[in-house]
C-alpha cells in the first residue's frame, strides 16, 4: 500500500535535533530540524535510523507530532526494554544528529478538505497523530466538530495535557481512565459514531 | 559510505568472544534456521489474509494485508530462542508491534490468545506482548517472510520460547483466563522463559 511503495524512494537525511522537551516522566517530544524536509501532513509518520560508533544501526518508525507545514517533530515513550527509546528519551540533547525518511503513509492523514466532525480515539502514546491532526485543524482555522477520546492508565501520563486542555472552539477531549472508562463513554451514546473503522496508528 | 554515527548510542553487541549473556541455560547457537512446525504449510493468499482481535466470540478490530502493512513497523535485531535448544541470535525482522495494534482495540483483557491458519493456538499474559518488545513480523532478514518461516505473517516475541512466536498468525483473542494453546496442552510450559528454562509444565 502506500506506505510501502513510497519508502523506496525515500532517502536518509541527517537531521539536527533543535529542542527535547519532556511530556511526562517517560515521554519526550524532539524537534527536527531536517533540511531539506519535503512537507508532510498530518497523521504521517517518519523513520528514524541510529548508528553507533561500531556501525550497527537500528531503525524506527514515529508518528509526527507536528501540523502541516511545522517543523517535524516526534514524540517519544520511553520503554524500559526498549533498544532506541531509552537513548531518545534520556540521552539525546539539542544539537544532536540523527538520521531521517519520511513523511511516510498516506493513509492515515486529515486534510481540512476532509471535513469532519472528527472522532479521534487514542491509547498512550497513540495520541500523537491525532495531536498533530488537531493541530492542523486549528492551524487551519477549521471549525470542524473535533472530540479526542484519549485513554490513559492515570492523567499524569496524558501527553500534551496543557494543550489539549486549551481546546474549546468545537474542540473536546476527554480522558478515559483506565481504558475500560473509554468503553463506558462510546457505549453511553456520548459519541454515537462507537468503534470507527479508521483509527490512527499506535 | 558509512552512516553517521548517533553520538552517546550504544547497542549491546555480541561479544567477539562468544555470546556470555545472550544464550539461556541448555541452548546452543546455531546459524542456520530450523524449521519445526506443527502441521502442514497453509498458504493464505494475501487478498483474503486478515488480522484479527477478537473477545468472547465477537471480533473487536480486523485490518487486511493493505491496512496492516500501513501500520507503522520497525525493523527489529533480535535473539530467538528454540525449546528445542537452539537459539539464533541477531536475527533481524520487520513487523508491527502488537501493542501498535492493541492500542487500537479499546477493551483490555490479561491474557491473549494468538490463533493461526491452520488452528494452531498460543497462549500469552497480554503484558508480555505489549509492555516487553513483541510484534506480527513480515520480513525477516529483508526478504518477505517465507511461507516455512510463518509468512506471509507471524508473531514474534523474543522473550519466550519461539513456539510463542506463532507462525501464520491470523489474530489474537483477548481471554480473561490464560487457556493453555496447542504446545502448551502438550505439557510444554504455560509461560515458557528461556532464562528460567521453562521447557516443560513443572518446569
Amino acid at each position: 500500500m502506500a506506505g510501502t511503495a513510497v519508502l523506496g524512494r525515500l532517502t536518509w537525511q541527517v537531521a539536527a535535533v533543535s529542542s527535547v522537551r519532556p511530556e511526562t516522566d517517560t515521554v519526550v517530544t524532539i524537534g527536527l530540524d531536517v533540511p531539506d524536509w519535503p512537507g508532510h501532513r498530518a497523521g504521517q509518520h517518519l523513520d528514524v535510523r541510529l548508528t553507533d560508533e561500531d556501525g550497527y544501526s537500528a531503525e524506527r518508525s514515529y508518528s509526527i507530532a507536528a501540523a502541516d507545514s511545522e517543523p517535524p517533530a516526534i514524540t517519544v515513550e520511553r520503554l524500559e526494554d526498549g533498544e532506541v527509546s531509552p537513548y531518545l528519551t534520556e540521552e539525546l540533547r539539542a544539537g544532536d544528529q540523527l538520521e531521517v525518511r519520511g513523511p511516510i503513509g498516506d493513509w492515515f492523514v486529515w486534510r481540512t478538505s476532509d471535513g469532519g466532525p472528527l472522532l479521534l480515539i487514542a491509547g498512550g502514546s497513540g495520541v500523537v497523530p491525532l495531536r498533530a491532526i488537531l493541530r492542523r485543524r486549528r492551524q487551519a482555522c477549521s471549525n470542524v466538530l473535533a472530540r479526542l477520546l484519549y485513554s490513559v492508565r492515570t492523567l499524569a501520563d496524558v501527553i500534551y495535557r496543557i494543550e489539549l486542555d486549551q481546546y474549546h472552539d468545537g474542540a473536546e477531549v476527554l480522558y478515559p481512565q483506565p481504558a475500560a472508562g473509554l468503553d463506558r463513554i462510546l457505549r453511553s451514546g456520548r459519541c454515537r459514531a462507537a468503534r470507527p473503522g479508521r483509527l490512527g496508528p499506535g | 559510505m558509512s552512516n553517521p554515527v548517533s553520538r552517546g548510542f550504544h547497542h549491546l553487541r555480541r561479544p567477539a568472544e562468544g555470546e556470555e549473556g545472550r544464550v539461556p541455560p541448555g541452548q546452543h547457537v546455531t546459524s542456520d534456521f530450523p524449521v519445526l512446525s506443527a502441521g502442514p504449510t497453509p498458504h493464505t493468499p494475501l487478498s483474503a489474509w486478515t488480522f484479527s482481535v477478537r473477545q468472547g466470540g465477537g471480533t473487536l478490530k480486523s485490518w487486511t494485508w493493505e491496512e496492516f502493512r500501513a501500520l507503522p513497523a520497525e525493523t527489529v535485531t533480535v535473539d530467538i530462542h528454540c525449546v528445542t535448544r537452539w537459539s539464533k541470535l541477531g536475527t533481524t525482522w520487520r513487523g508491527v508491534a502488537v501493542r501498535t495494534l492493541l492500542d487500537q482495540v479499546a477493551q483490555e483483557a490479561p491474557y491473549v490468545l494468538a490463533w493461526s491458519d491452520g488452528g494452531y493456538t498460543t497462549n500469552l499474559p497480554v503484558e508480555d506482548v505489549t509492555s516487553r518488545p513483541a510484534w506480527v513480523a513480515f520480513e525477516y532478514d529483508g526478504q518477505p517472510l517465507a511461507p516455512e518461516h510463518g509468512g506471509p505473517a507471524r508473531l514474534l516475541v523474543p522473550h519466550l520460547y519461539f513456539w510463542k512466536s506463532a507462525k501464520w498468525v491470523r489474530g489474537l483473542d483477548l481471554m480473561a483466563d490464560n487457556e493453555p494453546g496447542f504446545w502448551e496442552s502438550y505439557g510444554y510450559h504455560i509461560y515458557g522463559d528461556p532464562w528460567r528454562e521453562q521447557r516443560y509444565s513443572g518446569d
